[in-house]
């Protein structure tokens, strides 16, 4: 329960007065405000500045130090204050905390000594208001990035337990990591340059043969099909590596890089296994084409080369829509300058695609003047197509670099965001589960301290209060209303989905119970029935209430699957019971414990006898026959009283 | 003829319109943002002691409840909003807000969507510091949506549907078939006395006050402030 809204407590109590009427069940008593203390200012001295505040303010979060009796020993009893030994200009926000429910980060405070001052005081900085939150964050990760760079050396020491394939699949992705990785890196590197270099140098005429320019290629042939096969070699090995050495080869076949590696290497083999022959020979010129993919094989090394790439897919609805629009003028302008020079002879418009050549390169503001229209017509679109060439295109392109730099910036910034979102989410999730499940853990002791409330002496049972704070049980007192009210209980997660099975195996398990309790069933609430029914199982005698937690035997008849399953959840138990014998005999002895309880509880309200106390203890000296007839009674009283 | 020549010259006009816009483009000022934020109503309640007068409170719950209600809504008002807000956090296993529409609509008197602290301290008089009669008949008010003097099976069926919410899904036992509607046929088997199909304040009140463990329940909220 978010403690901000505790002054709302009161409300949502009286509230609850519009459940009564609908009610199945009766609903169980208030807790009472045992010190009925009034509400007073408290005086805090931090370091010599005095801050006061009303005593329930800091008592809306009982889990941090100024909310719970942590404060008490800070307490000055001369001077009748709390001091406090800490820095008054942080205390600011954290008092700030408990009045408004909203932690503020200030912006001159330095992030370690922040955090410092909240761990003091018991807060943990998640619940950080969102308008502060991204800053502290901020500030949290740089001075953790700056620390860190002085534990880099370390980080890259070979971990003891590094099989060799490993190893070499983090040497191919981090050349610094060794000396051999980085020479690797660089051989690589510069086998790529000289493919590349090779490639184009092929095609530079050098020197005559036979009155005809020839390519350096058919001049060299053997040199070249020399170094290109050494490059070849060279990549295929370093394919073949990374191939054994990736963690998942699958995954690492389909990525980007090695189906470059894959088509900068193939043309070679093809052209190895085809034969010198006149048809195909023109389909393996081509093919020579995908050599120049190589030079993508730079991006391992370049990580410039990398961002580009990413920032252009990233863009690539703007991109589209630069394309689209360009498209569309230019089949607009292409159509139009055709006709209008369809009249003039020798024109070159002889098609509207052949005009699109013109529209492009007059657009583009290029004027390659191959083409230029010849009638008045066609010079006036012709002029017009130039301007709106303008436009079109350096409208668009400032949108497109704005949108690369925003787009990269907000990529990154989104990604840190998500990723610390998750998290956040995460905890937020964990926090809230721990108040859902801390009313059924209550649930679970409450029971147990109602039943001393009875026996117990007043010390033993002031001490046992004092575990959960006044505001605490106010609240587990309304959602007990609650329950009562529909007559379900509240129950965490996984024990609904047991109960979920169990419900396939229920039908089959009814008909072993005593049909004196099933007799009970009609008129009476889901949950007097239920409660009965629990009841006729055989529970076996104590010899005295207040015994009742640590003396009861194993009862042979609690060996159904779902009561086991039952217990078995309902594992954690604090330290204020005070059995102390193994977990089978207490989960059994408190599935017992409980369900007698649960009856006492019942039978207490409705009945409200004088002999209320020796009832009771008449029950708990009952045998286990005995406690199917004391359910009886206690549920047609319910029956009489409710008239439901 | 006539209403030739004049859509002529709404034609001429018209086209006389587009053309100029054409020429100088059609840029219109930024319209001034003249949206006069409406959240920033304050309101302060009347006096202590004319609301000591009215409410069966001492000044000193007053000052209690007031700064808590201050707390929350510095405005002075709570919306509907933030009403189902703060009654959320108190019922994280289920949905809260039908149930809180409900009691919103029977702590706004006035019906205009917003609760002031007179309103709010109203409610909580009678509630707390109310006769039987008076709690009887703020509970009728309740669930009495439409405000038309009965309590029909609809009425009744989205009340305790709405509770049914509150509560979640995981429960136990879990809640399978119609419970709600069940509910309501228990409820109407005890409160329609004539079986008419509806409910009066009458038998209501009658019903409530025949009912022990209801009684007795309703005094337990005594001592909530």
């Amino acid at each position: 329960m978010a403690s901000g809204v505790a002054a709302w407590l009161p409300f949502a109590r009286a509230a609850a007065i519009g459940w009564m009427p609908v009610a199945n069940c009766p609903m169980p008593i208030a807790p009472r405000d045992h010190s009925k203390r009034k509400d007073e200012l408290i005086i805090l001295n931090v370091s010599g500045r005095r801050f006061q505040t009303w005593r329930t303010t800091l008592e809306r979060y009982p889990d941090t130090l100024l909310g719970s009796s942590e404060k008490e020993f800070f307490y000055n009893e001369e001077a009748k204050e709390y001091f406090f030994d800490r820095d008054p200009d942080a205390f600011r926000s954290v008092l700030n905390f408990y009045r408004t429910g909203k932690l503020h980060y200030p912006r001159y405070e330095c992030i370690s000594a922040y955090d410092e001052e909240l761990a003091f005081f018991g807060i943990i900085p998640e619940i950080i208001g969102d308008c502060c939150y991204e800053e502290y964050k901020d500030r949290k990760r740089e001075n953790a990035e700056r620390l860190m760079d002085d534990q880099e050396e370390n980080k890259d020491a070979k971990l003891p337990n590094m099989t060799f394939r490993e190893t070499m699949w983090r040497a191919f992705e981090n050349p610094h990591t060794s000396t051999m990785a980085l020479v690797f890196y660089y051989v690589t590197g510069f086998f790529i340059a000289i493919s590349v270099i090779t490639n184009v140098v092929e095609t530079v005429p050098c020197g005559y043969k036979s009155q005809k320019d020839v390519p350096c290629g058919e001049r060299y042939t053997v040199a070249f099909f020399c170094m290109d096969t050494a490059c070849v070699m060279i990549f295929t090995v370093e394919y073949l590596l990374r191939l054994f050495a990736a963690p998942s080869r699958y995954r690492f076949m389909r990525s980007v890089m090695s189906i470059i590696d894959v088509v900068a290497i193939l043309p070679y083999y093809i052209g190895l296994v085809m034969t010198d022959n006149e048809d195909v020979s023109g389909a393996f010129v081509t093919l020579r084409v995908f050599r120049v993919f190589r030079i993508f094989k730079f991006s391992r090394h370049s990580q410039g080369l990398r961002i580009l790439g990413y920032t252009l897919k990233s863009c690539a609805s703007e991109l589209g829509f630069l394309l689209f629009s360009l498209t569309m003028a230019i089949i607009i302008f292409a159509t139009v300058m055709f006709y209008a020079e369809k009249g003039s002879s020798s024109s070159k418009f002889t098609s509207i695609p052949a005009s699109f050549w013109y529209t492009i390169v007059t657009m583009t503001t290029l004027g390659y003047g191959d083409m230029v229209p010849k009638t008045i017509a066609g010079k006036i679109f012709g002029s017009i197509c130039s301007l709106s060439g303008v436009l079109v295109i350096a409208l668009p392109v400032p949108v497109i670099v704005s949108n690369f730099s925003r787009i990269y910036h907000q990529n990154q910034r989104a990604d840190k965001r998500r990723a610390q979102k998750k998290a956040r989410l995460a905890r937020i999730r964990i926090a809230k589960k721990g108040s859902t499940t801390a009313y059924l853990q209550t649930k679970r002791n409450g029971l147990l301290n109602e039943l001393l409330d009875l026996t117990a002496s007043e010390v033993e049972q002031q001490h046992l209060n004092k575990t959960s704070s006044l505001l605490e049980s106010q609240h587990h007192h309304l959602l007990h209303c609650l329950e009562k009210t529909t007559g379900h209980e509240f129950v965490d997660e996984q024990l609904f989905e047991q109960n979920c099975l169990e419900g396939a195996l229920q039908p089959y398990r009814s008909h072993s119970r005593t049909p004196s309790a099933s007799s009970q069933d009609g008129p009476t609430g889901t949950c007097c029935s239920r409660r009965s029914k629990r009841g006729s199982t055989p529970v076996p005698n104590a010899s005295q209430p207040h015994m009742l937690t640590h003396t009861l035997p194993q009862s042979p008849g609690l060996q159904e699957l779902s009561a086991i399953n039952i217990q078995c959840a309902e594992q954690q138990l604090h330290g204020s019971s005070r059995s102390n014998l193994n977990m089978q005999t207490n989960e059994v002895d408190r599935r017992n414990t409980r369900q007698q309880q649960q009856q006492v509880t019942t039978a207490i309200i409705s009945v409200q006898t004088p002999s209320t106390g020796s009832s009771a203890s008449d029950e708990d000296h009952d045998h286990g026959l005995g406690l199917p007839s004391v359910v009886t009674t206690a549920s047609s009283n319910v029956i009489k009283v409710s008239a439901l | 003829m006539a209403g030739c020549t004049s859509r002529c010259r709404q034609g001429v006009l018209k086209f006389m319109q587009s053309l100029r816009r054409l020429v100088f483009g059609t840029l219109s000022k930024d319209k001034i943002d003249d949206e006069l934020e409406m959240t920033m109503v304050c309101h302060r309640p009347e006096g202590l002691e004319q609301l000591e007068a009215q409410t069966n409170f001492t000044k000193r719950e007053l000052q209690v409840l007031y700064r808590g209600f201050k707390n929350e809504c510095p405005s002075g008002v709570v919306n509907e909003e933030t009403f189902k807000h703060i009654y959320a956090q108190f019922f994280p296993h289920g949905d809260a807000s039908t149930y809180a529409h409900y009691l919103f609509n029977a702590f706004d008197s006035t019906k205009n969507g917003s609760i002031k602290f007179e309103d709010f301290v109203m409610g909580l008089s009678l509630l707390l510091r109310g006769s039987t009669r008076e709690k009887l008949e703020w509970t009728f008010h309740l669930y009495d949506i439409n405000r038309d003097g009965y309590i029909s099976r609809e009425e009744m069926t989205e009340i305790v549907r709405a509770i049914y919410d509150m509560m979640g899904k995981y429960t136990y036992p879990a809640l399978k078939g119609d419970v709600p509607k069940q509910h309501v046929d228990a409820f109407f088997q005890k409160m329609d006395k004539n079986k008419d199909g509806v409910v009066t304040l009458d038998e209501f009140v009658l019903a409530c006050q025949e009912d022990e463990t209801m009684m007795r329940s309703m005094q337990l909220f005594e001592n909530v402030i």
